[in-house]
């Protein structure tokens, strides 16, 4: 192998490393998935992670950040984080595979694209557990920043809305 | 006055109304609300702790967030006097976001074109956050203005109490409109728009006439934002140099 395949064979590696850290508010879903892993680049010998947080004043970033540095020098990497505000993360970047799992889990997953919402609209929120759209919010905000407390009208669960952001 | 000024400004005014907020934790009126208001907070102080560091970055004078949060007394915070006014009662709390929120809405909305690439990442971030403050506060207002005899009444004693702090929310330092941050006057428009919008539903009065309150922005602060910084700044003062 050359420098130049040894480099993107590391750069993998560190990728993967990185993007298998579970969420650590929603366990299910994995940095990747969520999409606030943006990049994972080698430079100067060491893997630097571009990590952008979902909500301004989110608890879990500090954690976040430690456990994608644990799990790069884990791999055998010297590791640093980037913490990248600009392009804004938006619920958009939640992958297919993503939407799937949180929904597997019991929360929704949110509906549609992020962007301005008219004031006072509804989502429509499909309930995770029976399929039902006949659903009700019970509180705009939910065990963590970025989730919604809804019921569902139709089997009664209670459950919560990943809001879209 | 230069960019970190105008950047301190702002971010004073998000860390006093976000200490402000999470007064509530633990005594708010119901549990959503609970979780509510910290969540609002959490969302403000965030928002302040990336201004306070890009403020310190540009000024050059190795200051963190931490100093500028913890190490400045009353006299050197730059918030208006609209976000260090007491919670009082619910209907006060609520208006008071409310008339906030919908001031920083369209500001965040100009300032995602901004010069500077944290205050465009900050804005990204803030202004989809702050819909939601809008619509839970106008929620609020509208129940409570719409409400009960009782929630009227405070609903309308809160819009006189606060109106008077609101004109400060345009006043326009020397770098606002220059590319980095948005014109203040300029959202003055979009946040009558929204607030008179919400009056109406809301059944209170828009008082037309009314002495408006001055001086946060050089100082000159009233006599609870001491209070406040006295008790938020404690821990940080009783340990400097702590860090988690």
């Amino acid at each position: 192998m050359n420098a130049v395949e040894v480099a993107q064979l590391d750069a993998r590696r560190a990728w993967e490393a990185a993007a298998a850290v579970p969420d650590p508010e929603v366990p299910c879903v994995t940095v990747a998935d969520l999409g606030i892993l943006r990049d994972v680049r080698i430079e100067d010998g060491a893997a630097v992670a571009r990590v952008s947080p979902t909500y301004s004043g989110c608890p879990a970033v500090l954690a976040i950040e430690f456990a994608i540095e644990t799990a790069l020098r884990d791999a055998g990497f010297e590791a640093r984080i980037e913490r990248v505000l600009s392009p804004a993360w938006t619920t958009d970047w939640i992958s297919a595979e993503g939407r799937e799992k949180l929904r597997d889990y019991g929360i929704a997953p949110p509906e549609g694209g992020g962007g301005k919402r008219a004031l006072f609209g509804e989502d429509t929120v499909t309930c995770p557990r029976c399929g039902s759209t006949d659903t009700r919010k019970l509180s705009e905000f939910g065990s963590t920043a970025c989730k919604a407390q809804y019921q569902c009208s139709t089997c009664a669960e209670p459950f919560d809305y990943f809001k879209c952001i | 006055m230069a960019l970190p000024d105008a950047l301190l400004e702002l971010a004073d005014d998000h860390l006093v109304l976000g200490h402000r907020l999470s007064e509530w934790c633990g005594h708010a009126p119901m549990l959503e609300e609970d979780l509510a208001m910290p969540n609002m907070a959490l969302d403000l102080i965030g928002t302040a702790r990336s201004l306070y560091t890009r403020a310190g970055e540009l000024e050059g004078k190795g200051r963190t967030e931490d100093d500028l949060a913890y190490f400045r007394g009353e006299r050197d915070y730059r918030n208006i006097l609209l976000v260090e006014r007491p919670n009082n009662d619910f209907a006060q709390t609520m208006l008071r976001q409310l008339y906030f929120a919908a001031f920083m809405e369209p500001y965040w909305q100009a300032a995602l074109d901004s010069t500077d690439d944290v205050v465009r990442g900050v804005a990204g971030k803030a202004v989809k956050e702050v819909a939601y403050h809008i619509r839970h506060a106008g929620e609020w207002v509208i129940r409570l203005g719409d409400g009960t005899e009782e929630s009227a009444e405070r609903m309308q004693e809160a819009v006189l109490d606060l109106h008077p702090y609101t004109g400060e929310l345009f006043d326009e330092g020397s770098v606002e409109g220059e590319g980095a941050l948005p014109s203040r006057a300029a959202m003055h428009g979009a946040w009558e728009a929204t607030m008179k919008d919400i009056f109406a539903q809301a059944l209170l009065d828009w008082p037309e006439e009314l002495g408006q309150m001055r001086g946060g922005r050089t100082g000159q602060h009233g006599e609870q934002l001491g209070h406040m910084l006295a008790e938020m700044q404690s821990l940080a003062r009783a340990h400097p140099g702590a860090v988690w």
